[in-house]
């Protein structure tokens, strides 16, 4: 029997969410309350679990899709017996199998929607849809989950970052504590014992009943070779500002975004081999450029700074070397070349280094782009990057220059073939003009992943980098 | 009271601070000077001052208690997916307060009454409350779920606070009855920032109604933390309006149940109100029309997790040998029996009637009421036929 699932009410009174991704996929066995899918809505980003057990015989609406509420999304094959608690869509006792009818006449007839708890808003049926559309990923939606700063923390700095970068998407959804979760089995004894160690349990693999972690398993691990210690990583600015403490070394465990921000790390370095090049230009051309430009009638009230016309140039030199905006996907074994940029900016915030990135930044003007820059840094700022804001960049800048820095050997954002660091812009003596002269000079460094880019096409991105920085008119010959 | 409690933090003492609270980073406000007989590694703590009043309770009662918070759980876990469903408008989930709700509830007598919040779905299920009737009104079926006066339990207040005053006029009216029975209200830190609350302190202090307060600080009022709310501890307000208080851990559920029984003893001896603040925390979100994650940090979410109420008492049962394989069948098996039952109770639960709004507004026949409901029915007649709006 074919049962189908629409799409309840999921906050108080919404009309409408967006599905950000399947989990199952038609044909897959699902369980009752089997997470199927992950949906936005304007409220809250929810798991919707399955209402039935049986067969995913087909999924009505694609992620990335905004869909209304009563309309079906998908329908299982249900075994008769097992539809029998959770009979609902087809039952005629149901409160959504009648509003799901209600729903879809008052739909036809163009009227409000009753839902379960009164009227939602009249939909909007024409214009633009109210939510932006996301680029995402394929399916995978990976959630970051921290995303306020500390209250009473001061964020460190707007954008910018030293070299190393990444988001820490990849195993962020294994972090929040569900409630069927549980730590390791042990015994007190044996957590102190491998505490004192510095041994993480989550580690070692339990020989005793029910796989029981016993002294012996902490044993073998601690003589075993993968000893992770715990600590270490000192975090200072996370330690709690009361006094000075007395401790000659403090020890802080390794979690949240430190922790997936370095495994996010460790990856990028040990599985791309990277090269990093370096060039300074002098930008004084360009610096001549914001000034005036900030001055015209049409940026007025805009910000703008090195960095917004550094990642105008990185996209226009991007067009000509476009295997720059690569990834590589080992699992496929294809190299996957993006048609659009994503371009992500390093930002310090107060939990740490997230990479927020700017959706389809190639297609964006000058001005469009400034204001993409202005938003994403003031949200990082405060903390409230979304998900989808963090996942799916293609190529990342980190402006290193805001520390006064010139060139580092950043680190690739895992799953991006470059990044580029741009240094501080400072007065230095020049060669111009075939005369020693003062002008303001900037250090490019571009890492990228030699899987992906050879020397030639690097040195020729790097190049057109700094060909522009240096005199912003030889854009005219390059589009 | 307060002078008696005890300090999980070594070197912490409440009264030495000369400003107690100035600081906005004090940790006396989120820690410390707690009332704790389960460590969260689950070993027992021993204090002898409170170990006396649970000495009492037998390892089967243990393992109950761990079945009550594992069941309830279970109800929090089902209701949830059923509103993501579309079975439910909505849903407030207790996870993480299970033991401040199971260690309090199980201390009341049949007798006392409760006047809950809306998250108290842990304490309405020690009062017996069948897991349908729990959801009903969020299903949007009925205006309350059950009958108070059945299980001594009013139906859950939604608006914050108020049932405070509840309690206290009920407690008043216990003194003047002369029964040595008790009226507990629950209710939320962001509660204590209410008007209510405060009003309902004076009137139970003023008159020494037995009355106990049970405050659930889970550290969220929504999206607003405990920290901002309020500059010293929870249970120091109380203190302000000459209630003594205790503060105790809530994710210990023998310890909750220690310092309930304590208040309850006090309030049936003559003695009056007392405050008690369980440390607890709402590891999901306000409601599920919430988004924990925009506001809240997920270290927290880690650091709380790993005192988690129930994984506690499992290591404590584990420890004492109790933890037998029938006993994690029989948890088990009541877990699965009560979202069964829940399940099937929501999904097969028919809709009321339009005219069934009118029930219960009077107990006695109202000649005003009726001719409303005559009104409403014609009206109701007249798109007889046609499905248009309103007609429902």
């Amino acid at each position: 029997m074919i049962k189908e699932f629409r799409l309840p009410d999921l906050g108080e009174g919404l009309t409408e969410s967006e599905i950000l991704s399947w989990k199952v996929a038609v044909g897959d066995t699902v369980t009752l309350n089997q997470v199927i899918a992950e949906v936005e809505t304007a409220k809250a980003v929810v798991e919707l679990p399955s209402p039935f057990a049986g067969t995913v015989a087909a999924l009505h609406e694609q992620a990335g899709s905004v869909v209304e509420v009563g309309k079906p999304i998908v329908s299982f094959e249900v075994d008769d017996a097992g539809a029998s608690p959770s009979g609902v869509a087809g039952s005629d006792a149901g409160i959504s199998g009648e509003a799901a009818s209600t729903g879809s006449q008052a739909e036809v007839a163009g009227k409000r929607e009753p839902n379960l708890v009164g009227y939602g808003a009249v939909v909007e049926k024409s214009g633009r849809p109210a939510r932006r559309q996301r680029a995402f990923d394929g399916g995978a939606a990976e959630r970051e989950p921290v995303r306020e700063p500390v209250p009473g923390v001061e964020p460190v700095s707007a954008v910018g970052q030293p070299a190393p970068l990444a988001v820490p998407s990849e195993t962020t959804a294994e972090r929040e504590p569900t409630a069927e979760q549980e730590r390791p089995r042990s015994t007190p004894p044996v957590r102190k014992f491998a505490r004192d160690l510095g041994i993480d349990l989550e580690l070692v693999k339990g020989t005793g009943p029910a796989g029981l972690i016993t002294r012996s398993d902490v044993q073998n691990f601690a003589a075993g070779p993968q000893v992770q210690i715990l600590g270490r990583v000192g975090a200072p600015a996370a330690a709690p500002a009361v006094g000075i403490s007395a401790e000659r070394e403090t020890r802080t465990p390794i979690k949240g975004v430190r922790k997936f921000t370095a495994a996010a790390m460790v990856q990028s370095a040990f599985t791309a081999p990277h090269v990093t090049e370096f060039l300074t230009v002098d930008v004084t051309p360009t610096m001549e450029l914001l000034t005036r430009l900030k001055a015209s009638r049409e940026f007025a009230g805009y910000k703008l700074t090195p960095l917004t016309i550094a990642a105008k140039a990185v996209l226009i030199a991007l067009r000509r070397n476009p295997s720059l905006n690569s990834r590589w996907d080992e699992g496929a074994q294809e190299i996957v070349q993006f048609n659009y940029v994503n371009l992500g900016i390093a930002a310090a915030t107060p939990r740490g280094l997230t990479v927020p990135n700017i959706k389809d930044a190639d297609k964006m003007t000058l001005l469009e782009l400034s204001t993409a820059l202005s938003e994403l840094t003031d949200t990082a700022r405060s903390g409230k990057t979304s998900p989808a804001d963090l996942t799916g960049g293609t190529i990342s800048i980190t402006n290193i220059g805001v520390f006064g820095i010139d060139a580092g050997t950043p680190i690739l954002n895992p799953g991006e073939a470059a990044i580029v660091a741009l240094g501080s812009v400072r007065k230095a003596p020049w060669v111009h003009n075939d005369e020693l002269a003062v002008r303001q000079v900037m250090s490019l460094s571009l890492s990228f992943d030699h899987r992906l880019v050879d020397g030639e096409q690097g040195s020729k991105f790097l190049a057109d980098l700094g060909a522009i920085l240096s005199d912003p008119a030889t854009v005219m010959t390059m589009i | 009271m307060r002078s008696t409690v005890l300090t999980d933090e070594p070197g912490q003492d409440a009264y030495k601070s000369s400003n107690p609270g100035i600081s906005a980073a004090s940790p006396r406000r989120t820690g410390g000077d707690l009332v704790q007989l389960i460590s969260p590694e689950g070993e027992r703590i021993s204090h002898p001052e409170f170990d006396l009043w649970v000495s009492d309770v037998t390892d089967e009662q243990l393992c109950s208690l761990y079945e009550d918070m594992t069941a309830i759980r279970r109800i929090d876990t089902e209701a949830t997916a059923l509103q993501r469903q579309g079975e439910l408008a909505l849903w407030p989930p207790l996870l993480g307060q299970e033991a401040s709700q199971i260690g309090s509830g199980r201390a009341l007598r049949d007798d006392d009454f409760v006047f809950p919040s809306y998250r108290d779905n842990g304490v309405a299920y020690c009062r017996g409350v069948e897991p349908t009737d729990l959801v009903r009104a969020w299903r949007g079926n009925a205006s309350s779920g059950w009958d108070p006066y059945r299980h001594n339990i009013a139906t859950q207040q939604i608006i914050i606070g108020s049932q405070s005053l509840h309690a206290t006029g009920y407690a008043m009216g216990i003194q003047h009855d002369g029964a040595d029975s008790v009226a507990v209200a629950y209710f939320g830190d962001g509660a204590t920032s209410e008007g209510d609350v405060n009003e309902a302190m004076v009137f139970a202090a003023s008159f020494q109604a037995p009355v106990v307060f049970i405050c659930q600080n889970n550290h969220w009022a929504i999206s607003e933390p405990v920290r901002i709310q309020s500059h010293i501890q929870i249970a120091d307000r109380a203190s302000g309006f000459g209630i003594p208080s205790m503060r105790v851990d809530g994710n210990d559920v023998l310890a909750v149940l220690a310092v309930t029984r304590i208040a309850l003893d006090r309030a049936r001896k003559g003695g009056g109100p007392t405050f008690i603040e369980a440390v607890t925390y709402r590891m999901g979100p306000h409601t599920t029309a919430d988004d924990p994650t925009r506001y809240r940090d997920a270290n927290e979410l880690e650091d709380w997790a790993a005192k988690d109420p129930i994984a506690r008492l499992k290591a404590l049962l584990r420890t004492k040998g109790l933890l037998t394989e029938e006993v994690e069948a029989r948890t088990q098996a009541k877990a699965d029996e009560v979202a069964r039952n829940l399940r099937a109770g929501v999904i097969n639960m028919p809709d009321p009637a339009p005219l069934d709004l009118f029930k219960n507004v009077y107990s006695t026949p109202n000649s005003w009421i009726e001719r409303q409901k005559d009104h409403y029915s014609r009206y109701l007649e007249s798109f007889s036929g046609s499905t248009q709006e309103g007609a429902l």
